[in-house]
């Protein structure tokens, strides 16, 4: 498993990139931990999010050229909406479902990220079926000359899925423009990963369809990045598709509608908590003279009144219209 | 104007669309030989194998890749090659392509058109005969047209192609080669949605579509000749959305209503079409609403005997027809 350990000059990120970074892995765990709170309240009948990934979707998306590339995320991906340029007052118009998101008007459940500006694809809730259209899109760049390049995020237990196999071997076949990255988290739901494959690393697979599969601290996020950014150089250049298998751990339950006490062991989220990927960020940026407790704590304050000022829009954003529940089924005649 | 069969016509509908907008491409299992049928003959050279694309053996992927590319300025034409090979797709197809847009409340749409030959009567068995359509009229976001002549089937396709929504595009593989049209060469569309009067009458309306088409309007002369039965043979063309109004209207006028679809009786599309003639046509009715189908056995058996047996046929409508007219 790769991770990094080396001096962040050699990574090409700057000084403020890096901040960047931890900032966007601080702003997505604020707000997933806000939704989880407001779902408590009350407020809100469900919620997703993807506290513990921080480092995988952040490091990945980070890779992209946002507005260019292409984005299928998955319903955990806060930090990827956040980082090709959703912003948290979007995320919240969302999870309170309230007319004016742009992800779905209030269609879709949370954390099923759209935006048609910013090439967020819609998604659905089936297991892996996005990643297919990842490879389309992917496709469609290719046959066009576009150098465009699609990524797409999904979980442990999608590997499972056939639409998965089907993705990769035809954007294998193809040489596709697509980056594969798989937040393994350990769990489907209560489903451990031993019980979803027989293989150690599922990045393994990738060579079965032709191109590499790299395996990474998902954890780590300058390690995650750096094989985000070489898999998206290398799709760029038209040197074909990446599996990137992001090995992180979830530190929530699967859902609000989840109770994880009954299939993992206090012990083992205890052990992963302290793997923290944003602590553990902020320690290696400490270590290396580019974060003291001030700049933190004036990162986590801005992240809360991010959070808040979000938050308080939304709760005053009204509801959809109900007469709009009948449209877009099709596509609309101009003014209508 | 060109004499044609009904897969001549499909064929000519994407070679047309094809060299009109350089963003249409043809995808699927076989299409850059020909495919099994002939259907994409000759486009693969015309237009290189970019624009007429052998995909990897894999329903799913054809169809979910196409979505993706719809998304990113292509218009694919996906074909499946026998509607029985579709299901592995139908998550693709329902929960992705017909729900894109109504999810992303209209910021993404999928211009896909899905082809796929569908329809028994030519010794396939139960897994080269099968009925689709019921499955897919049944979804909102998708539009469902069965075609059964030359004519139609061009300007209907054509139609799909340039649709910014998914349409499942079934062509009645019986009749692919059943019989010669004129057929223009000329660019033409016709409607999707818009059902036709194929053949005129006062005694009884008759709605059908695909293969059963061709039956219908075989035996609607048959009751003609031999009992003087008049017979208004109406074509859905489109089962989704689909034309109420020109079987209503036809209904209003005839009293009497026959529903002959291919699929099995219990859940087909013509079970639809009957419900709202019996509900919105109520008060013009003079007999029951009839319904002219294949038994609930998996279609069709793979022998002669037992696929005569299971099929409506130009006989089982006639007499369907006589019986309701005595009514």
């Amino acid at each position: 498993m790769v991770s990094v350990s080396e001096p962040p000059s050699e990574l090409g990120l700057s000084d403020d990139q890096l901040l960047d970074i931890l900032y966007k892995m601080m702003l997505a765990r604020a707000t997933g931990q806000r939704e989880r709170m407001l779902n408590r309240m009350g407020k809100a009948p469900f919620a997703v999010s993807g506290e513990g990934h921080e480092a995988t979707q952040v490091g990945t998306a980070y890779a992209l050229l946002p507005g260019k590339d292409w984005v299928v995320p998955y319903y955990r991906d806060i930090g990827v909406a956040l980082v090709v340029g959703q912003t948290v007052r979007d995320l919240m118009l969302e999870f309170l479902a309230r007319g004016e998101n742009v992800s779905s008007g209030g269609r879709n459940m949370p954390s099923h990220f759209s935006d048609p500006k910013l090439r967020i694809v819609s998604g659905s809730a089936p297991v892996g079926t996005q990643i297919l259209h990842a490879v389309g899109t992917a496709f469609a760049s290719k046959l066009r000359g576009l150098d465009e390049v699609s990524m797409v995020w999904f979980g442990d237990g999608a590997t499972s899925e056939g639409d998965c196999h089907e993705g990769m071997n035809f954007a294998g076949v193809h040489k596709l423009p697509v980056v594969f990255v798989c937040e393994h988290n350990q769990y489907a739901i209560s489903v451990h990963w031993t019980k979803q494959m027989a293989v150690e690393n599922v990045a393994v697979r990738a060579e079965g369809y032709g191109f590499p599969g790299v395996t990474v601290d998902g954890n780590d996020v300058l390690a995650v990045y750096r094989a985000a950014r070489e898999a998206v150089d290398r799709a760029r250049r038209g040197e074909g598709p990446t599996f990137i298998e992001a090995k992180t751990y979830r530190l929530v339950p699967h859902t609000s509608d989840d109770d994880d006490r009954r299939y993992r062991p206090r012990e083992e989220v205890e052990e992963w908590s302290k793997k923290d990927p944003i602590r553990r960020f902020q320690a290696y940026l400490e270590e290396h003279g580019l974060l003291d407790a001030k700049t933190r704590d004036k990162l986590a304050k801005k992240a809360a009144e991010e959070v808040d000022a979000a938050t308080d829009y939304a709760e005053k954003a009204p509801p959809p219209d109900p007469e709009t529940a009948l449209r877009h089924v099709f596509k609309e005649e101009e003014g209508e | 104007m060109a004499e044609k069969t009904m897969l001549e016509a499909v064929h000519d509908a994407m070679f047309d669309e094809m060299k009109r907008d350089p963003r249409v491409l043809v995808m699927g299992e076989d299409v850059g030989g020909g495919g099994v049928f002939r259907a994409t003959q000759g486009l693969s050279e015309e237009f290189g194998p970019d624009r007429c694309i052998d995909t990897p053996l894999a329903e799913s992927a054809i169809v979910g890749v196409a979505i993706g590319a719809s998304l990113n300025g292509i218009i694919p034409v996906a074909e499946i090659q026998f509607a029985d090979f579709i299901h592995p797709a139908m998550d693709q197809i329902v929960s992705e392509a017909a729900r894109m847009r109504y999810r992303s409340n209209g910021g993404w749409g999928c211009p896909i058109t899905i082809r796929a030959p569908y329809g028994g009567g030519i010794h396939g068995g139960p897994y080269h005969s099968q009925s689709v359509e019921a499955i897919y009229g049944h979804v909102p976001g998708l539009k469902v047209v069965c075609v059964a002549t030359p004519y139609d089937a061009k300007g209907l396709l054509k139609s799909a192609i340039r649709d910014p929504d998914p349409v499942i595009f079934l062509e009645h593989k019986r009749a692919y080669r059943l019989y010669r049209q004129d057929v223009p060469e000329d660019d033409y569309t016709v409607p999707i949605g818009v059902a036709e009067v194929k053949r005129k009458g006062k005694d009884i309306t008759l709605v059908t579509y695909g293969m059963m088409l061709h039956h219908s309007l075989q035996a609607a002369e048959t009751v003609q000749a031999e009992d003087g039965v008049s017979v208004e043979v109406i074509d859905l063309r489109t089962i989704s959305p689909l034309d109420k109004q020109t079987f209503l209207k036809s209904v209003e006028k005839t009293g009497k209503a026959l529903v002959v679809y291919e699929d099995n009786l219990t859940g087909g599309f013509g079970a639809e079409v009957a419900a709202i003639i019996a509900q919105e046509g109520f008060e013009f009715l003079d007999g029951p609403v009839t319904r002219i189908a294949s038994p609930d056995v998996p279609i069709s058996p793979y022998a002669s005997v037992l696929e005569e047996f299971v099929l409506p046929n130009p006989e089982k409508i006639a007499k369907a027809i006589r019986e309701l007219a005595a009514y």
